[in-house]
């Protein structure tokens, strides 16, 4: 069991690296000379060789890998080359309303898409099914900063219900939060429903198949406990891990969400970032949502066991 | 009044080609605490018959008309919330497949607690002493330990054993058995027919054991139903039947088998008989009889006329035209 | 008195008549069956024939030219001259829309052609190659780690500057792993085929094996892989050119109106509504298409998606 783990860790190391190499070559490689940029305007060639020499922009590939890497463990991610502050305290300053953000997606997708999925599968090839799985396509269509307009415009800016943009830390109140989450939330969670109901429909399909679902319903159990409590926990393990891959549309939505809907988060601070070529930002942020998608996905593999009594290793 | 009665059973399902009429026209009864085994090949409509007295087949595709009486109330007026109710606790139901037909993610106990759960108010904690007590009644060792197992950790045998143990964990008036012995290994057929056996004569509940093996129906069984395509064919104790079968049909599955001892008559080898001919297509008009185009027997007017049902002899029925009487029943 | 000749049948009881419960199902015919088992593929394909006829002929469909600046007509409501209004440099943005249709349907197909191929590629050789395929995959591992939308975002950025082609290229390096995992595992499996094992025993060449056993097994699944990426390229262009990291500003593709319109969606919704529907109906019918042919090709791929 803990050399599974164990190994299980280790596997994602290669990963890792390749993510490391991958966005440090994207600095190295970046056009413009940043020693240049942060001379500013006045610099001489001297001053720019020094600040070169103070960087240890002149050193080998290798070296300089090394060097950003080590700093990358220590949590320090270089400077900003646009506000010339640590890039590491930039992006902290940006976490709250992206976790905010991604946290009360993931409730509304799961809340909503799990008994759309079981309801569309119990259901299967009625209408409800079929409206479900047009949901579902429509879903995987609309791009998900169309879906932020519509959502915007009709239920912030013409019914006035939600707040049309900004955000509301959570130090000022659990409700303000949420009510600024609501909008871009439930846009960003669009995809991920159809992604999990699309999951869970097709596993439950399968799963309501097994004589083991037979043999609940030949004891009595009602409807509701037969789908929910003996198909749904043996359906767990796919949808689990769509969930987790998942979390990559997630990220990829929320660059865009938060411009939709002026939220000061990660996503954000990338097309800020894009727009002033601030490439250590770029790299930094690039880095942190492959790291936190790879984590996450290693702690699902893991969670497995907890969820299945067969899966032992 | 008998304990279950059925009355011109019809169970059709719709298929992309036509309808598929899986049973036609069947009626039998099972009286409270006998054993009936409904005999035949896989396709006959034995299994389908058994998952309509439960109520748990999928309507549509499938449609089923006539009546299924138990204790007098018709099981096909009845209301889902009713049906619950009797599943499971007066109508308990054990399937061929042990191996799949456990829930993998809950423990043994779990398992068997559900049913008292569901139909006597038990607690959680009462739940799993009677979960211990089935296993122990089952015959599975070390039940204490085993209730908190989970399916995967059991062999075949135990699995059944513990798939029995649901069944009667509300001692249910009729237990329906559709196969259970055909997944397993011989010896352990014996030792769970035994067990079923065992349990009958303690928990007194009646049993339909739908089987396709000729051998267990002779161990088990007090009354046989022989069924062929969806159609009953033949009915009549295990003792009669064994003896004198009437419908060719029977006489072909007889024939079938092969029997211990039997080297010790006349012929010196014994060649086990196959019955030509397949199993006809369900989905096509049935025109006479359905036994028709593999009977030895038959003649021009079998394929025009459906034979009926006919007392052939005391407490003995037969669908064959040609299928001998007893003068003395008349 | 004539003798009325006895019933030869009389002897023979017949079994009560067995009533029909369920009518049979209707007898359809070959294209009607056709349409109704698989109608999202036909409406996919009728869709995006539209959208592609649209491309193709959007000189004589917009009545004006995208790229022309009309600074006294700007930021007009949807009216008779302009049926979708201006943006704020006065273009047409009909005009624009129908212009735009043309740089989603070719990275679209870029994408899918160029990520099949190289994919396919990928895929086969490290199906192939024992030693490579740790590198490999471990590098597609590493490249699906990055979230799509973030890995183009640093690869427009490290090309500087957008176009048509290096969009296509970065989109196309995002969505290589997922063809090469697909080829990948379809290679293994048909390799541990027995008539595949027989071959090689008899001799036959790998390039035999891979265009005789392994390309008819991997095309199925990898056409249907294949619209899949087409629409998800679209939306990722789309997304690229909205934050400015795609198209040059120049281009009318459907991202670059609705980012135009960005600043001003508030009080003129119709910039980046008009583009919005247009690209949603187009990605659409290629989701449709991708699901009809799915379903058609293999019932069983639909578990996988």
């Amino acid at each position: 069991m803990s050399a599974y783990i164990l190994r299980r860790i280790l596997s994602t190391i290669p990963v890792v690296l390749f993510v490391m190499i991958f966005v440090f070559s994207l600095l190295y490689l970046a056009p413009g000379d940043p020693a240049a940029i942060l001379a500013g305007d006045q610099a001489t060639q001297e001053d720019i060789e020094a600040i070169r020499n103070q960087l240890g922009l002149d050193r080998s590939f290798p070296v300089r890998f090394v060097e950003w890497a080590g700093g990358v463990l220590r949590g320090d991610f270089g400077t900003s080359i646009f506000t010339r502050e640590p890039v590491t305290g930039m992006i902290l300053q940006r976490v709250e309303p992206t976790v905010s953000l991604m946290v009360v997606t993931l409730a509304i997708a799961l809340v909503i898409a799990i008994p759309m999925g079981v309801a569309a599968a119990w259901k299967r090839g009625s209408l409800l099914d079929r409206a479900i799985m047009l949901f579902a396509v429509l879903g995987f269509s609309v791009p998900v900063f169309v879906v932020g307009y519509v959502l915007a415009w009709t239920l912030a800016l013409k019914l006035g219900w939600l707040p049309v943009q900004g955000y509301q830390p959570i130090a000022e109140g659990i409700l303000p939060w949420l009510r600024s989450l609501i909008l871009p939330a439930a846009t960003l969670s669009g995809v991920y429903i159809a992604l999990i109901a699309r999951i869970t429909r097709a596993t439950m399909l399968e799963i309501l198949q097994q004589d083991y679902i037979r043999t609940a319903r030949a004891k009595g159990a009602a409807g509701h406990t037969v789908l929910y409590v003996h198909a749904l926990r043996n359906a767990l393990v796919p949808i689990v891990t769509v969930v987790g891959l998942g979390v990559a549309l997630m990220i990829s939505g929320a660059v865009v969400i938060e411009t939709v809907f002026a939220l000061p988060g990660l996503g954000r601070l990338t097309v800020e970032s894009i727009l002033r070529r601030d490439y250590p930002v770029i790299q930094a942020i690039i880095l942190i949502f492959s790291f936190v998608y790879v984590i996450i996905n290693l702690l699902i593999d893991l969670s497995y066991t907890l969820i299945d009594p067969r899966i032992r290793y | 009044m008998a304990l279950l009665e059925v009355r011109d059973l019809q169970i059709h399902f719709r298929t992309a080609t036509g309808v598929n009429r899986a049973v036609d026209g069947l009626s039998f009864d099972i009286e409270a605490g006998e054993a009936l085994a409904v005999v035949g090949e896989s396709g006959c409509g034995k299994s389908v018959t058994s998952m309509s007295i439960l109520g748990l087949l999928p309507t549509p595709p499938g449609k089923i008309a006539g009546q299924i009486r138990f204790r007098g109330q018709n099981l096909l007026n009845a209301s889902e919330s009713r049906m619950r109710k009797l599943r499971g606790a007066e109508i308990g139901m054990i399937f061929q497949e042990p191996m799949t037909s456990l829930n993998p993610v809950f423990t043994i106990g779990q398992q068997i607690g559900e049913s008292v759960r569901l139909h006597e108010k038990a607690s959680r904690a009462e739940a799993r002493d009677r979960a211990i007590e089935m296993l122990r009644l089952v015959g599975i060792p070390s039940p204490e330990r085993r209730v908190d197992e989970y399916p995967h950790q059991l062999s075949g045998g135990m699995r059944q054993r513990a798939m029995i143990a649901i069944a009667l964990a509300c001692n249910p008036a009729l237990l329906v058995a559709d196969e259970p012995t055909t997944a397993l290994d011989v010896t352990i057929q014996a030792q769970i027919l035994d067990l079923m056996q065992d349990l009958r004569s303690k928990v007194g509940s009646a049993v339909m054991l739908i089987t396709h093996d000729l051998g267990v129906v002779a161990e088990f069984a007090e009354r046989v139903l022989v069924m062929y395509a969806g159609r009953k064919v033949e009915e009549a104790t295990v003792r009669d039947l064994f003896r004198t079968p009437r419908h060719p049909y029977t006489q072909g599955l007889l024939k079938a088998v092969p029997r211990l001892g039997s080297s010790l008559g006349a012929e010196t080898s014994v060649r086990l008989a196959e019955i030509p001919g397949r199993v006809p297509d369900l989905s096509k008009p049935l025109r006479g009889c359905a036994f028709a185009d593999r009977c030895p027997r038959a003649q021009e007017v079998c394929h025009r006329i459906d034979p009926a049902l006919e007392t052939k002899a005391a407490g003995h029925l037969a669908a064959c035209h040609f299928a001998p009487r007893e003068v003395s029943a008349a | 008195m004539t003798a009325q000749p006895p019933d030869p049948d009389a002897q023979f009881a017949a079994a009560p008549e067995r009533p029909q419960i369920l009518a049979p199902p209707p007898q359809r015919s070959r294209g009607m069956a056709m349409l109704i088992e698989h109608p999202t593929l036909w409406i996919g394909l009728a869709l995006l024939v539209l959208v592609t006829l649209m491309a193709i002929l959007a000189p004589l469909i917009a009545p004006h030219d995208p790229a022309a600046l009309n600074p006294a007509f700007r930021v007009k409501p949807p009216s008779a001259e302009a049926w979708f209004g201006t943006d704020m440099l006065g273009r047409d943005i009909f005009s624009r829309t129908v212009y735009g249709a043309r740089v989603s349907l070719i990275v679209g197909a870029g994408v899918a052609v160029c990520a099949s191929i190289f994919g396919l590629a990928i895929g086969v050789l490290s199906g192939f190659l024992r030693w490579a395929d740790n590198i490999v995959m471990r590098v597609m591992d590493g490249l699906m780690s990055i979230p799509a939308i973030l890995l183009a975002i640093a690869l427009m950025t490290l090309m500087r500057g957008g176009s048509v082609f290096n969009v296509i290229l970065a989109i196309t390096i995002a969505e290589i792993p997922r063809v090469a995992r697909l080829t990948r595992s379809v290679v293994l499996s048909v390799r541990e085929q027995p008539y595949v094992e027989a071959g090689t025993a008899c001799g036959t060449s790998t390039l035999g094996i891979i265009w005789r056993h392994i390309m008819p097994n991997t095309l199925a699944p990898l056409t249907v892989q294949a619209t899949y990426i087409c629409a998800s390229a679209m939306i990722t262009e789309a997304i690229l050119s909205f934050i400015g990291a795609g198209m040059p500003s120049s281009v009318p593709s459907w991202g670059n109106i609705m980012a135009e319109g960005r600043a001003l969606w508030q009080v003129k919704p119709s910039i980046v509504f008009f583009p919005a529907i247009f690209l949603s109906v187009t990605v659409l019918a290629v989701n449709l298409l991708g699901d009809g042919l799915r379903d058609a090709v293999d019932p069983r791929l639909a578990k996988q998606v």
